[in-house]
């Protein structure tokens, strides 16, 4: 018995969390009745199961992990466009030599100046949503939800090693994706060669 | 290598140009993430303070990582908070029927 976690408590601990895993359901499926359905799903999960969830351990990953294997197992599943599971390679800093390194434009204004204009949310939120589903996931759950390296490998049941792969990749993809999305919006000037028309 | 980049001065020591700039880029995102060893995390963290241009990508990726953070923060409706209480009510209701 020591230590199991006491289902009564459920909701006092683990609604807190529900505005990030939203969110990251909405990153995921990216319609916002699939993301509501696939949260309600996971909660009533976590919920069946607390019961074996060892307490002190770390609830929030718990739940990022019922909720990205029933995103993998029921909603990717169901989905009719053709999966794509590559990234293209993209270049070490491709942002900032575009944005603020030598060649930059606009040289009096800071890099984050640039950087916060030009991503609004419609464009970062886009921009994420275009990369393949193993690469979105492994940003997102690094640089918006911070897990670590482990967290991630222990989530989503990937190598470690892999996992770094994905994230370090899926950034520099995202960054070109940030950069395109931002130029087809006329949010920056596209020296990178993207046309805006 | 170490000394060529700093004899060479700041101006030479544009990306990749020279071994320092190359590896402190390459590993830019471990020196981020904290998944450096402590040797290796400060000979990147002194190249970072004397290379202008590596400094400043840190410091751009670092800000960069932050605003997508920020950005991707979506509100809750409260129909689903409501609908998820009501599913975990419900069911923890089932169960104590089953007893």
């Amino acid at each position: 018995m020591g230590g199991m976690a006491d289902q009564a408590r459920f909701t006092d601990v683990a609604m807190e969390f529900m505005p990030g895993l939203y969110s990251a359901a909405l990153r995921m499926t990216r319609n916002a009745a699939d993301a509501e359905d696939l949260v309600q799903e996971t909660y009533l999960k976590a919920y069946r199961s607390y019961g074996s969830f060892q307490e002190g351990t770390n609830l929030r990953a718990w739940l990022y992990r019922i909720l990205t294997n029933t995103y993998i197992n029921s909603y990717r599943a169901a989905r009719r466009r053709p999966e794509v599971t590559d990234v293209e390679d993209v270049e070490d800093l491709y942002l900032y030599k575009r944005m603020a390194g030598p060649g930059g434009i606009r040289a009096g204004r800071s890099a984050e100046d640039e950087a916060l204009d030009a991503f609004t949310d419609d464009v970062v939120k886009s921009a994420l949503e275009e990369l393949p589903d193993a690469f979105r996931i492994a940003v997102l759950l690094a640089d918006v939800e911070g897990f670590s390296y482990k967290e991630i490998s222990e989530i989503t049941d990937v190598p470690i090693g892999t996992v770094m792969s994905r994230i370090h990749r899926g950034r520099r993809a995202l960054q070109k994706a940030l950069h395109d999305t931002a130029a087809a919006r006329g949010l920056v000037g596209s020296t990178s060669g993207a046309s805006v028309e | 290598m170490a000394e060529d980049a700093k004899t060479s001065g700041n101006a030479e020591a544009l990306f990749g140009k020279t071994m320092d700039c190359h590896e402190a880029v390459h590993q830019l995102y471990h020196f981020l993430d904290g998944q450096l060893t402590e040797e290796r995390r400060s000979q990147i963290a002194e190249h970072l303070n004397y290379c202008a241009p590596c400094g400043g990508a840190a410091e751009f990726e670092a800000e960069l990582r932050l605003v997508i953070a920020n950005r991707c923060k979506d509100h809750v409706p409260e129909a689903l908070i409501r609908r998820i209480a009501t599913a975990i009510d419900e069911e923890s209701r089932q169960h104590d029927g089953e007893r």
